[in-house]
């Protein structure tokens, strides 16, 4: 019918070109509109999702599993009965063999092409019977000749860049000069082993089972700068079988001699006279020892036996307060007998090689074997590391691998990050949040512990300050005050909740701290005071007259109350001082960690408590506000007609009905609390520790974040770790909040059905 | 009535009382909060009364003090016992005054606590000035003579006019040095900077031929040619404003002579009036809106913290509000309604929760490293290794925050457009328009201030917040805006100093905390201002629109 109006409408033509265009246009205009909000809006949707998304990539090279990957073989540039060390340069593109005759060998790890063949300067008929490095990490070493001298060198890497390509020169330097060392004239050193000290030099030498020691004073000309080494030999006091392993711990306090199956010898050499400090069974007789090297930083030692056990050693003070080496942890590869350990360069971990080809990698920090492997039928003989630990090249017969190692992590695992781990230097497991230092053969303490018992106790503070207070507050607010005052103290609290919190951190570090500190008294007994003293006002006040009474309406107490809470608060801090004077001898920060034996910070938990508890009871407040506001007023005033009181129908009625509503405004507020960044970074010391006391501060993990983050690695643990913690907080508050969210939403269908 | 207390009890009144005790604490705190700050904030620029005093400390030699009033506490005597002070042995509380008393390069700190009874003679000395210095804080003394060129030119009483007229040419002459240091060869050196990328380019392209080269040196000639006539002119002025000296006394005796081009303002608080002092703190705030900092950001203005804050949050707007709004359009008008979109708005909504430090670590970690890495590989190699977006800068720090308040605008205007009555878009569509056109001639501008009220949170949020911005953008002190007269105007790579990050800055990382603590409370009242003042003229925005659109919500 109204088709038939539209074309019987004189002189009007629905469908002219024009029209039609127009229509047209605004189709277009529609679809795309349609399609242009669509694709944004989940553009938006997906931007959001992005940050899970991203701090999950971000953590998930932690976990990997590391990859060992064999990229070349070919002959070896020395022979395996000839070479007695092997290893690599930074960029794992030349390898360096020592041979028996007397050469250091620089090769193309890619092909084993020889680029450079530098001599050693040993006299004709002599031959090179060992060589070892200082230590991991250093590019110092020493050689161990046939006549009884040693050789100090070290091997150096020169970077060009002629043409923009890079050109690596491998060259040999003395910094002691190219003279051999007479260590002990004809006897061929079996085993060699040197520190390089800031005021002396030591080298070692096993003969069988002889031992020689010389020590050179390093003494500087003030003018020229130059050094001189002034000699002085040393004779070691050891007996026994052959020694098979020397070490020299680097601060050159002890010097480790392996001998027999299983026995450890521990010399003390900081005096003139060494004497043996102490003999160690290391596997206490059950299994002999076939492997003995310093962990990076050489504090621990690492001891491989024939039963594929390796332990890690190092000194620690035991339960009758003596200093001795103690087992910290010990890793099983396998049941053949460890023939090699290489230490990492730059990280507690190393690689370690068996009898039957297996190579296993390890961290002992996170005491984690990473992976092991199979890389040969039989033995390796000749193994080296490059120094960033991608590059691995192992010989075995006449035949050289080159395996690259893909291992970022190694020092992160579940244990390390949440267990108590027993660090160097340390005489017990323990939890510590340590990231970095400034040298490089430092151990991260990677424990997230600290950081989350810190985060937690800051939340705990606040929330025993925030959830009374804004519980309470917001049953007032929401049941019992007058319309027009509740048009008044609801702004004042949503100005509350946008202070922004550098705000708040700033007065609870600059002036809350210190003022806490001079008043502590005031604090305390305001804890007590305040509710005496409302409730004394308010007993006066009940008491009064109906006629004075009737001058505030219902509903005004807390405008009543107002006076009296700053009137209190002023008499605690008036008598604070006598307080103090009466009860705590004058002081009562002292007072406190001389007599209580606490100690004190002046930015504390207490300070935390107060000014987070702060920032955190306007949430709280409007959430549960809301919903004890929102019960529907039929069932209060059931209750009332049925004869209770405002005061029972609160607690029996209203408060029931809305209890999951405060309960997820807690929730909501909790999770405002652990995630607080400012306040906390603020208001304390952020020292990473684990102690509940109220007076001492905390690190949480969002203040760890900003402290750390910004001078963080890109790509390495450490900054994982962050992502990580990062990850953590966003999935606890999204969860928390998920909870809260569902909680509520539960209750306004429960309110709308009511 | 007489009520007993067990009935009393038993009636539930008190508890309610208790409850009411709640309220009448949250708002006493924060009033008292702000007080707090208003009163340290806006006391710092009033000209104290410069104090002179004798002061005994039993069993030494008396000494003169000299100083500003600061601060005042009681405190117990134990702790001045602890400390190794006798003399109070009788008595459990002492009051100690904290005194200003400046000359830090002659007496090594800026502040003294000095025990209030062991003070004597107190006098405010008309004479007495107070300097404040370009280096080492204020100066507080006598003025003896004026010098130009080391000739003594007023002495005694004429010396105090004869000094303001030399600071009065030497601020002249420091705001031209000021204007050809910053402005003129600034422009010089961003322009050199720019041939020299250019060049480089060029040479990357392989596209360095001889022309092109000839070209872009002949302009680094000019270029250089224009720096060498600023530089020349630049030297004179400095030795006309290094020219006056004013030799002044400190109270104990010792002469100092400071050359007047370090001295930025002289003033003799005892001498002034009421009037007087009523515009010399006018002048200090004005000096604290609109000047550069000082002496570690410890002295002298705020003005470029406030002008990176602004920049950020103006960015920040312009690309949260389309985006926040579009989405919320789109899972209202668009999306259909089920478990997804449920599913969205709660994780939208819970998005709000997250802490700050999360978006900051994201930002860092994606924006900077990951977005900007690419796009300076693919935009700016001319200019690698030097990171152009690849390392913290104003774009991703209101990026950065643009993600952080995306769901408070989400929400606001879908709970805008939630309330728009379904009977107008049926109106509108009855009448032939199409969506699209109901959308943005009809639900859009009704929903406008839902909008609004998104963005004004979304700004008052943004403007608070620092955790974020510490890892992906602020510094404690940029070279230069991010906005001025040289090509591109605006730098978004560039860093920018930002009012919340400066209370943390200057108030825990800063050398001299105790000088810059008053500043501090300056820059957090600034700040509370700038917020209640965004807020209230939002609010007062969304209002009037309200008030236009009432109409149709009938």
């Amino acid at each position: 019918m109204s088709e038939q109006s539209i074309q019987s409408a004189p002189g009007v033509n629905f469908d002219t070109p024009a029209v039609l265009r127009y229509r047209n246009v605004r189709k277009i205009k529609d679809k795309t509109a349609r399609y242009g909000i669509a694709t944004g809006g989940l553009g938006v949707i997906a931007a959001i999702l992005l940050i899970f998304f991203y701090l999950l990539y971000e953590v998930m090279p932690l976990f990997q599993s590391p990859e060992v990957e064999l990229e070349r073989s070919y002959n070896m540039p020395v022979a395996s009965a000839n070479s007695l060390y092997v290893t690599m340069e930074e960029q794992a593109e030349i390898g360096m063999q020592v041979s028996s005759a007397g050469e250091a060998v620089f090769f193309n790890t890619e092909d084993g092409a020889i680029r450079k063949t530098i001599a050693l300067p040993v006299e004709p008929g002599v031959t090179v019977t060992s060589a070892a490095p200082m230590a991991a990490g250093n590019n110092m070493m020493i050689a161990g000749l046939s006549n009884g001298s040693v050789i100090v060198f070290k091997h150096e890497y020169r970077i060009t860049w002629p043409n923009d390509q890079r050109l690596i020169t491998p060259l040999l330097t003395f910094p002691y000069g190219e003279e051999p060392i007479v260590l002990e004239a004809g006897a061929s050193l079996d085993k060699v082993a040197v520190r390089d000290a800031e005021e002396q030099l030591i080298v070692a030498g096993a003969s069988g089972s002889d031992l020689f020691m010389v020590r050179f004073l390093k003494e500087e000309d003030f003018l020229t700068e130059e050094i001189t080494l002034e000699r002085e030999e040393v004779s070691l006091p050891f007996s026994g079988a052959a020694a098979r392993s020397l070490l020299l711990e680097p601060d050159l306090n002890w010097l480790y001699v392996l001998s027999g199956t299983d026995t450890l010898t521990q010399i003390d050499i900081r005096s003139g006279q060494p004497f043996v400090e102490k003999s160690y069974a290391l596997t206490a007789g059950k299994n002999e020892v076939t492997e003995l090297q310093l962990l990076l930083g050489g504090i621990s030692l690492l001891a491989g036996d024939s039963n594929g056990r390796i332990s890690q050693w190092f000194m620690a003070t035991n339960a009758a307060g003596e200093d001795e080496l103690t087992e910290i942890r010990s890793f099983q590869q396998g049941d053949a007998a460890i023939t090699r350990i290489i230490p990492e360069h730059r990280r507690k971990g190393f690689l370690a090689l068996d009898a039957e080809g297996v190579l296993g990698l390890y961290n002992t920090t996170a005491s984690r074997q990473v992976m092991t492997l199979s890389v040969t039928e039989g033995v390796v003989d000749q193994a080296g590391l490059a120094p960033r630990a991608d590059a691995l090249v192992l010989g075995t017969g006449n035949q050289m691998h080159l395996w690259s190692v893909e291992n970022e992590h190694p020092e992160v695992s579940w244990s390390a990050l949440w267990d108590e781990v027993w660090y160097e230097s340390y005489d017990e497991p323990e939890y510590i949040w340590q990231s970095s230092a400034s040298n490089n053969d430092f151990e991260p303490k990677l424990s997230l512990m600290p950081l989350a018992f810190g985060t937690l106790k800051a939340a705990f503070y606040a929330m025993l300050l925030a959830a009374p207070l804004a519980i309470c507050g917001a049953i007032y607010t929401a049941y019992f005050m007058a319309p027009a005052m509740r048009r008044k103290v609801k702004p004042v609290i949503e100005l509350m909740e946008a202070l922004p919190t550098v705000i708040l951190g700033f007065l609870a570090g600059l002036w809350l701290a210190p003022f806490v500190e001079n008043n502590l008294p005031a604090i305390f007994s305001l804890l007590l005071l305040m509710p005496f003293g409302i409730l004394l006002f308010a007993f006066i006040w009940d008491r009064l007259p109906l006629n004075v009474r009737t001058v505030v309406p219902e509903g005004w107490q807390a405008g009543l109350l107002i006076p009296v809470v700053i009137l209190v608060a002023w008499i605690c801090l008036a008598i604070s001082g006598s307080l103090e004077g009466v009860f705590f001898g004058g002081d009562m920060r002292s007072w406190i960690t001389k007599d209580l034996g606490i100690s004190y910070d002046q930015r504390n938990a207490l300070v935390v408590g107060l000014a987070m508890g702060f920032a955190v009871i306007p949430t709280i407040f409007s959430i549960a506000e809301d919903a004890i506001f929102s019960v529907p007023k039929h069932l209060s005033y059931g209750s009332l007609a049925l004869g209770a009181t405002p005061w029972q129908t609160l607690t029996k009625v209203v408060l029931l009905t809305a209890s999951p509503g405060i309960f997820s405004a807690v929730m909501i507020g909790m999770g405002r609390a652990v995630g607080e960044t400012m306040i906390v970074l603020m208001a304390t010391g952020n020292t990473p520790i684990m102690d509940a006391n109220i007076f001492e501060g905390m690190r949480t993990l969002a203040a760890n974040i900003a402290v750390e983050m910004p001078e963080s690695e890109v790509g390495s643990s450490h900054y994982r770790i962050l992502f990580l913690a990062a990850l953590v907080l966003f999935i606890f508050t999204f969860v928390v909040n998920t909870l809260a969210e569902l909680v509520r939403h539960r209750l306004r269908q429960k309110y709308s059905s009511l | 009535m007489k009520i007993t207390v067990k009935s009393w009890f038993k009636s539930g009144s008190p508890w309610v009382w208790m409850n009411a005790g709640a309220v009448s604490i949250s708002v006493v705190m924060v009033v008292g909060l702000l007080a707090l700050i208003a009163v340290r904030g806006l006391g710092h620029f009033w000209p104290a009364s410069i104090m002179t005093a004798q002061y005994q400390v039993p069993g030494q030699s008396t000494q003169v003090v000299m100083g500003q009033f600061a601060d005042e506490e009681e405190i117990p005597t134990q702790r001045l016992r602890d400390a190794g002070i006798q003399g109070f042995e009788e008595q459990d509380l002492v009051t100690r005054q904290l005194l200003k008393v400046g000359n830090r390069d002659v007496s090594g700190s800026d502040f003294a606590w000095i025990i209030e009874p062991w003070l004597d003679n107190i006098q405010y000395p008309e004479d007495a000035i107070a300097l404040e210095r370009r280096e080492w804080g204020n100066f507080y003394g006598f003025v003896k003579e004026v010098r130009h060129n080391g000739a003594v030119v007023a002495t005694g009483s004429e010396a105090w006019d004869a000094l303001n007229a030399s600071i009065e040419r030497a601020l002249t002459i420091h705001n031209d040095i000021y204007k050809i240091e910053k402005k003129d060869i600034g422009a010089i050196n961003s322009k050199l900077e720019r041939l020299r990328l250019q060049q480089r380019g060029l040479e990357l392209k392989g596209e360095a031929t001889p022309v092109a080269l000839a070209d872009i040196e002949a302009q680094r000639a000019e270029l250089n040619a224009a720096y060498q006539v600023l530089e020349k002119s630049l030297g004179e002025l400095y030795v006309s404003f290094t020219r006056d000296t004013v030799v002044a006394e400190t109270v104990s005796g010792q002469a100092v002579e400071i050359n007047v081009s370090k001295i930025v303002r002289a003033y003799q608080p005892n001498a002034m009036g009421l009037g007087g002092k009523i515009a010399f703190y006018g002048s200090k705030i004005w000096e604290f809106v609109a000047d550069d900092p000082r002496e570690a950001n410890t002295e002298g203005g705020i003005f470029p913290a406030i002008f990176g804050t602004v920049m950020m949050v103006l960015i920040m707007s312009v690309i949260v509000t389309p985006f926040g709004v579009i989405a919320a359009v789109y899972l209202r008008e668009y999306a259909k309604q089920g478990f997804t979109t449920r599913v969205i708005r709660i994780a939208v909504n819970n998005l709000a929760g997250v802490p700050s430090i999360v978006y900051g670590v994201f930002g860092l970690g994606f924006f900077v490293y990951f977005l900007g890495g690419q796009m300076d590989a693919l935009f700016f190699p001319e200019a690698l290794p030097a990171p152009t977006f690849g390392t913290p800068g104003l774009m991703w720090a209101s990026l950065t925050l643009a993600l952080l308040t995306l769901p408070v605008v989400i929400v606001a205007t879908e709970e805008g457009l939630s309330r728009i009555p379904k009977s107008v878009r049926e109106g509108s569509l009855a009448l032939g328009a199409t969506k699209a056109e109901t959308l943005w001639r009809v639900v859009l501008p009704m929903a406008s201030p839902a909008m609004m009220t998104g963005l004004i949170l979304a700004v008052a949020r943004a403007a608070g917040e620092v955790a974020p911005l510490m890892l992906v953008g602020v510094v404690k002190l940029a070279p230069s805006l991010p906005l001025d007269g040289n090509y591109p105007f605006l730098h978004l790579d560039q860093k920018f100093m930002h009012l919340g990050f400066h209370i943390y800055d200057v108030g825990f990382q800063s050398p001299n905390v105790e000088a810059a603590r008053p500043l501090v409370y300056a820059t957090a009242l600034l700040l509370v201002v700038v917020i209640a003042v965004l807020n209230l003229s939002a609010v007062a925005i969304r209002n009037h629109l309200r008030e236009k659109y009432k109409a149709l919500e009938v």
